[in-house]
């Protein structure tokens, strides 16, 4: 049976937004090889200057979600076969990436993926290549990363000798760079220590709240990505099952339970842990 | 001494030449992952289409080089759009067969459409050979020298500052990275054919003004190769040195066995060796690129 509150979905989401969303993913179905089914009908909204973000666990199809939007699922043999993705008001479905990038929406992917025989100033400039307003206001924004990243202004070598956390910060500073409304960000966390999670999501914080920055965050670590966004997703085999503000979604027993560790009061003591049947999952 | 200086200077002037058009193979290697072996028959074919506008229609020296150019863009684009966008994701030995392919249609459509025996191009700097310090220089070489340098640092400025360049780069470290960058990758692959053609056949007018235009010319890009496998692969800079160092070596090598050994030949074959035994100490190449590891 469905869980109680906050709303089990699988239509699309009944938000009570106060403007028109800017990006608006309608009951996509994504195909891999014209055979494998990986997305079965999600749909979730992003609201302006808002950080939404999207769990679950590994396979849920968090990752290929990110990548209908931006339009990479086309370099791995991915399409979108039903629905649509909306974004100010225009259906991006199967653009080409370098289309999407120049609408406005730019993906961090996975594993920071920086060009490492490059230096941190050239990786930067890479993110501005489709801007055509003039070396002058490129010059002003990236002085702007670096000032957000003080520590990636010191390193004058070959990027790929950065730590994690700093290819993680020049990651985030390069798609700052291309000026996107929207910023697509894959597992900011991921192979990093506590500490810099920590710093990278209190630098996405930063960034929503002093640059508006329209963020869709996809994440494992849920405590981390629920403490920065406004309102959460979660996503299990394919589809949405789970929507919610932040707080319906940290104060829920089932995410509490699933995502967050620990949970109700029952699982205070290992003696009851026998006895305890409830389902892992909501599919 | 005087022939060792001389032959000095003939290697490091056709060394740069050879540092040009190894570039070019480089820069098609770099961003398309293709090893081009028709590299040779761009100057070729540069070098015919230059001599026939000049010699042909007349034209001045200064427009019909710009129009080879443009020709040769116009061809690279092409050749990459038509011959290889398809070859994308086939087995690199495919492709290699397919450059192979390319090199021996070019060869024989250019013997067919301009004949075999080689032809004096026009003098267009109506000047005789420069004395340096004792030594006999063409014009044409020391000017393809100048060029030569003048191409290098293009292609530095061009990788290391532009948007385009480091694009480029971009897409030689990974594509999909390129892509989620904006960067549309089909239009790098055509640049990078279109700018490598047009190099190589400035290479070839260079070429064909000091020994005339014949087919002997394609056989530059096989000297070529060993330059760029000396200097690594996927290095620009290594393809330059490389270039110097197989420009040098085979005058070197004409020296020695000029007054000491009396084998003939040594020339052409100088280079291959270094090549064998380059590949067996240094497979990567003097500057080629191992992955970095973060340990």
């Amino acid at each position: 049976m469905a869980p109680a509150a906050p709303s089990t979905v699988s239509s699309p989401t009944p938000r009570s937004a106060t403007a028109e969303p800017i990006l608006s993913v309608n009951n996509i179905e994504v195909v891999y090889d014209d055979v494998i089914l990986v997305l079965r009908g999600v749909s979730l909204d992003v609201p302006e200057g808002e950080v939404v973000t999207l769990l679950g666990p590994n396979g849920a199809g968090k990752t290929t979600t990110l990548k209908a939007i931006s339009g990479l699922l086309r370099t791995e043999n991915g399409a979108v076969t039903r629905g649509e993705i909306r974004f100010m008001g225009e259906n991006i479905a199967n653009m080409s990436p370098e289309q999407i990038v120049r609408k406005g929406i730019f993906q961090v992917m996975e594993g920071r993926r920086i060009v490492e025989d490059m230096t941190v100033v050239e990786n930067l400039r890479l993110g501005a290549f489709t801007r055509r307003d003039g070396g002058s206001a490129i010059k002003r924004d990236l002085e702007m990363v670096l000032d957000y990243f003080p520590r990636l202004r010191e390193r004058t070598g070959l990027a790929g000798y950065l730590s994690g956390g700093e290819q993680q910060m020049l990651a985030i500073g390069r798609a700052m760079m291309a000026r996107p409304k929207l910023i697509l960000l894959d597992e900011p966390s991921m192979g990093l220590a506590p500490l810099l999670v920590k710093e990278v999501f209190t630098i996405i914080r930063t960034l929503n709240r002093e640059l508006g920055m329209t963020t869709l965050l996809v994440e494992q670590n849920a405590k981390m990505a629920l403490g920065a966004a406004s309102y959460g997703y979660i996503m299990e085999s394919g589809k949405v099952v789970m929507d919610g503000t932040q707080s319906d979604l940290l104060g829920n027993e089932d995410v509490k339970e699933f995502y967050l560790g620990g949970g109700g009061e029952h699982r205070k003591s290992f003696k009851n842990l026998k006895s305890y049947k409830r389902r892992k999952r909501w599919l | 001494m005087d022939l060792f200086f001389q032959l000095l200077i003939n290697g490091i002037i056709v060394g740069t030449l050879y540092g040009v058009v190894a570039m070019c193979f480089v820069l098609i290697y770099k961003s398309t992952q293709v090893v081009n072996f028709a590299q040779g028959e761009f100057l070729l074919i540069g070098a015919w289409i230059c001599w026939t506008i000049l010699v042909q229609f007349e034209v001045p020296f200064v427009f019909g080089f710009l129009i080879t150019l443009a020709f040769m863009a116009a061809l690279g684009i092409f050749i990459q759009m038509v011959v290889l966008r398809p070859m994308i994701g086939e087995p690199i030995i495919s492709v290699i067969m397919v450059t192979i392919g390319l090199s021996i249609f070019m060869r024989a459509f250019s013997n067919w459409m301009f004949g075999q025996s080689a032809v004096g191009f026009p003098d267009v700097f109506g000047m005789n050979a420069v004395n340096i310090g004792g030594l006999r220089v063409e014009p044409a070489y020391l000017m393809s020298f100048v060029v030569s340098l003048f191409i290098m640092g293009g292609f530095f400025y061009f990788f290391k500052y532009s948007r385009y360049g480091l694009a480029m780069r971009a897409t030689a470290f990974n594509q999909q990275v390129a892509q989620s960058l904006g960067i549309s990758v089909k239009q790098v692959f055509a640049m990078a054919w279109a700018i490598s053609a047009m190099v190589s056949a400035l290479a070839g007018v260079v070429v064909g003004m000091v020994n005339g235009v014949s087919s002997a010319l394609s056989f530059i890009g096989i000297k070529v190769f060993p330059a760029v496998i000396l200097g690594g692969l996927d290095s620009i800079i290594g393809a330059v040195v490389g270039g110097l160092i197989v420009g040098v070596l085979e005058n070197m090598a004409e020296y020695v066995d000029g007054q000491f050994l009396y084998w003939g030949n040594m020339l052409t074959i100088a280079p291959f060796w270094v090549l064998i035994i380059i590949l067996v100490v240094k497979p990567y190449g003097l500057f080629g690129t191992k992955d970095i590891e973060r340990v």
